[in-house]
């Protein structure tokens, strides 16, 4: 038994071109946080706010971002950019996109929700105090909406990893495409390959996203009041 | 975009979000029993098993569904256990969507008040009847919004079936491709998503907002 597990990783470069594949679904979930970070932030900023047409518009981009699967969207940009705008972007850039343009909408909905749970008596008080505007975000109402945010934050990173299998369906090799290739060339000799492999990968996931969740958990614990 | 091609394909598109829809309502379904379950013997605290809902929360939480997949469909075979695509498929929705829901569950039980279970039990309500009766009424509005975001991730999550040779949405829009013409494939994967997703948002979006009116959830 263990000796078909030893064989399917030591054969040839298995276990570096599982490492290879785990390297790109890290690339893509930490650009594409990194990147809705980025642009969620104003855009949730601006959702929070009172003026009239952006948050109607944001909404509707976060419901439809919402309702539809990630898959489709990447299908979506995958086959049709170079095809009709003759927009030539590698498989890799594709998900970053797609990834990036779901986080940021998440993201702006997150910060949406930590900008609006801090009540407006902190507002007013922050201003009958004679804080300028500036002064009040900066020294009040963003330390407190961080730490609401944080946790909501960390998730949406979890989710981001658990998401990159998708980018299978545009043929690149991130970790589970890499494990189906391996699978394919040693199952004919080794029927239990897939057994191995496909264990392997669920293992390395939940190592890498069970840590995280649990660390959301103990900020959310920490910060809760 | 070629209008007659659009209407020729979309019987072929009728049918597989009708598939999409019956594997997404048997996962929702079996999610949610297998989720209560687990939230309740949370609840009650009951030794061993508690913690087995614990563990195989964490495990089915933090882990893709597609890897859960192919293990149930390539992995399991080799050890004596066939199972057919749409039961891999059913299988692994449930698997999911159970641990998601037992939170949405647990989230729900946990923002009862102990003064509500201990006012139940002090009127002489059973163990039973106090969840009956006193915290599962409550909970469950609070843990409405959770369920319905649940209930839509895991909807969504049915897109990649076909790796499980399934003929769903992506599968058949996948097909269509080879014939070229893109425009018209990805306006009927666009349209029959919106068609399947968008009501079910809508629906529990109207629940929300009546059971907020009615002063329950937060």
């Amino acid at each position: 038994m263990l000796d078909s597990a030893l064989k399917v990783f030591t054969m040839g470069r298995n276990l570096a071109r599982l490492l290879e594949g785990l390297g790109i679904t890290l690339q893509i979930s930490l650009t594409a946080v990194g990147l809705s970070l980025l642009l969620g932030v104003p855009m949730g900023l601006l959702m929070a706010s009172r003026k009239p047409v952006f948050p109607a518009l944001l909404r509707l981009y976060l419901e439809f971002i919402r309702v539809m699967p990630i898959l489709v969207l990447l299908f979506l940009f995958y086959y049709s950019l170079s095809k009709f705008w003759n927009i030539n972007l590698s498989a890799m850039s594709v998900s970053i996109l797609v990834f990036t343009l779901w986080g940021a909408g998440e993201m702006s909905d997150l910060v949406r929700g930590a900008v609006t749970s801090v009540s407006r008596h902190q507002w007013e008080s922050g201003r009958a105090l004679g804080l300028s505007e500036v002064e009040v975000s900066l020294f009040i109402i963003i330390p407190q909406a961080i730490r609401r945010l944080l946790p909501g934050v960390i998730n949406l990173t979890t989710r981001m990893v658990k998401t990159t299998p998708f980018v299978f369906f545009i043929n690149l090799p991130d970790l589970v495409k890499v494990g189906q290739q391996i699978v394919e060339v040693a199952g004919m000799r080794n029927p239990l390959a897939s057994v191995w492999v496909y264990g392997f990968i669920f293992l390395i996931y939940f190592l890498i996203c069970y840590p995280i969740s649990l660390f959301s958990r103990y900020l959310e614990r920490r910060w809760q009041n | 975009m070629d209008l007659t091609y659009i209407l020729d394909k979309s019987p072929v598109f009728v049918a597989a979000a009708k598939l999409t829809l019956v594997l997404a309502f048997w996962g929702v379904i079996l999610s949610a029993a297998l989720g209560l379950m687990c939230a309740v013997t949370r609840f009650y605290r009951w030794p061993l098993v508690s913690q087995l809902a614990g563990a195989y929360i964490e495990l089915a939480r933090n882990t893709p569904l597609m890897v859960q997949l192919f293990f149930l469909y390539f992995g399991l075979p080799r050890v004596g256990l066939v199972l057919s695509g749409q039961t891999c498929a059913i299988v692994g929705l449930t698997f999911l969507g159970g641990a998601y829901m037992a939170e949405a569950f647990r989230g729900g039980l946990a923002a009862v008040g102990k003064d509500q279970v201990e006012a139940g039990l002090s009127i002489g309500l059973g163990r039973f009847q106090l969840l009956r009766y006193v915290v599962a009424p409550q909970a469950l509005a609070v843990s409405l919004p959770a369920i319905s975001a649940t209930v839509i991730f895991l909807m969504k999550e049915t897109s990649v079936f076909s790796i499980v040779a399934i003929p769903d949405l992506m599968y058949v829009a996948k097909d269509l491709l080879k014939e070229g013409r893109g425009a018209e494939t990805n306006f009927l994967l666009c349209a029959a998503y919106l068609t399947i997703i968008l009501p079910v948002s809508l629906i529990f979006a109207r629940l929300e907002k009546r059971l907020r009116f009615a002063g329950f959830g937060s």
